[in-house]
């Protein structure tokens, strides 16, 4: 019988291991696994690779995580956001690694990564800083750079139905980049608002086909960034 | 004592833009500024606003109470749905960017070069932290890219110059610029002014401008 049902968030994190490359979901406040983070906060695992779109907000989910000093590295689109005081304060003390990366070549590079393609050609950076070094190419008279494809040990992401095959369906815009980083993932760890009997999900609106998701776990009321952002919390409680 | 020069404002040139946006065209506005342009379409006109994190159809701003932490545009703003909108994941939505599927794009600017090369992204000063988002993805993949911009910067600089001083966005990328003062075409034979403000004289625009204007 396949059951990727964990019980708890802890249950759920507790293979992460030391110097493991995570990707985690999330645009901002939307698709960021919380709970998730905050589990692996409570685990302790260390020198991590962190791979999400910006670097958390305030001192919970993400931010907490960093702040923790558990992330060596992050490679994201976008560091500093209105919110984020951790990472930019570490990242001026040379405490943290950053690798940037343009958003639609992160999610491409991630994609890549799950589907078996280990480097494409892209024309986006192509006479920037942020293509310096990089292998170049012209495909019709026009320049493109090379872009590796990303893999993960993890992933971490926050949907808002799953089954216990995996198969997952998102909540609005926070599906960004959940649906690919599964894919990336040796190990995606899913988080979902709830967790319906086999056969309940329509097979034509499946987003991500539970193939690409190890396992799930159900938070039901998942908490609110913004709100324990204004409230001015932070993780550890 | 001379007069002082007012120019457009941000919603005229907000109107300016959305007048020029054809029915029937998927747009992206980028953080700031360029989100005005939604609020000025004219009447009788369908355009469907693509936004990067996963939205194609987004509609006003809601009511506080209708806010949703899980509906946001790339400034992470708040937005609504229109009937008819669409979700989709990252890949998919620069696979429309870059897959040159999105007509327009309107972002701001720090500079613009006389070819159309644009930056703004980073001031490429010591310290700050770099971020980029889906700026590169954009300008190289949108059909059209638009600039939304002051004509200067708040001490007066010209931020349409002769060659970027910043660190590149996109080389030869943008189509249009509209400013307080102007609307300036980029094309293969130059900067053509196409329309200048109340007020503004070719003279005055060139005194303010670094890079070689041109008249239609």
């Amino acid at each position: 019988m396949i059951n990727k049902v964990a019980k708890t968030a802890a249950e759920a994190v507790a293979d992460i291991f030391d110097g493991a490359t995570i990707m985690i979901s999330g645009f901002g406040e939307a698709g960021s696994p919380i709970e998730l983070i905050h589990a692996l906060i409570d685990h302790g695992a260390k020198n991590l690779t962190v791979v999400s779109n910006n670097t958390g907000n305030g001192h919970i989910g993400l931010a907490a995580l960093i702040e923790n000093k558990q992330v060596k590295k992050m490679i994201c689109s976008f560091p500093r956001t209105a919110n984020s005081i951790v990472f930019p304060e570490l990242y001026r003390q040379g405490e943290i690694e950053l690798e940037l990366v343009p958003q639609g070549t992160l999610a491409e590079r991630i994609r890549a990564g799950g589907a078996g393609v280990p480097a494409f050609f892209t024309p986006t950076s192509v006479n920037t800083p942020l293509a310096e070094g990089k292998e170049t190419r012209i495909f019709d008279g026009k320049p493109y750079v090379m872009e590796f494809g990303i893999k993960a040990d993890f992933a971490l992401v926050k949907c808002k139905t799953a089954d216990r095959y995996g198969n997952l369906l998102f909540n609005k815009t926070a599906r960004n980049f959940g649906p690919v980083m599964c894919m990336a993932a040796k190990s995606a760890i899913v988080q979902a608002s709830e967790i319906v009997e086999i056969g309940s999900i329509d097979p034509e609106i499946v987003v991500t086909p539970g193939i690409f998701v190890k396992k799930v776990v159900e938070i039901t009321n998942p908490v609110s960034e913004n709100q324990l952002i204004r409230e001015n919390r932070r993780y550890p409680w | 004592m001379v007069a002082e020069i007012k120019g457009w404002n941000r919603e005229q040139m907000a109107q300016k833009i959305a007048g020029d946006i054809p029915d029937g065209a998927y747009v992206n506005l980028g953080i700031g500024l360029p989100e005005l342009v939604a609020n000025y379409i004219p009447e009788g006109r369908e355009v469907i606003f693509h936004t990067e994190n996963g939205l194609l159809g987004v509609g006003p701003s809601p009511a506080k109470e209708d806010e949703d932490d899980e509906l946001i545009n790339a400034g992470k703003k708040p937005v609504t749905a229109i009937k008819g909108a669409c979700f989709f994941h990252h890949a998919d939505s620069f696979a429309m960017i870059r897959g040159g599927h999105i007509d327009i794009c309107v972002l701001g600017a720090f500079q613009v070069s006389e070819n159309g090369d644009l930056a703004n992204w980073s001031t490429g000063e010591p310290g700050a932290i770099p971020a980029v988002g889906g700026a590169m993805d954009l300008v190289e993949g949108v059909k059209t890219i638009i600039i939304f911009t002051q004509h200067t910067t708040k001490n007066g600089e010209p931020k349409i110059v002769k060659e970027c001083t910043y660190p590149l966005t996109g080389k030869g990328v943008v189509s249009h610029i509209y400013t307080d003062y102007a609307v300036i075409d980029v094309t293969d034979n130059g900067m053509f002014v196409r329309e200048m403000a109340p007020g503004i004289d070719f003279e005055f625009l060139k005194s303010c401008t670094e890079a070689e204007l041109k008249q239609y």
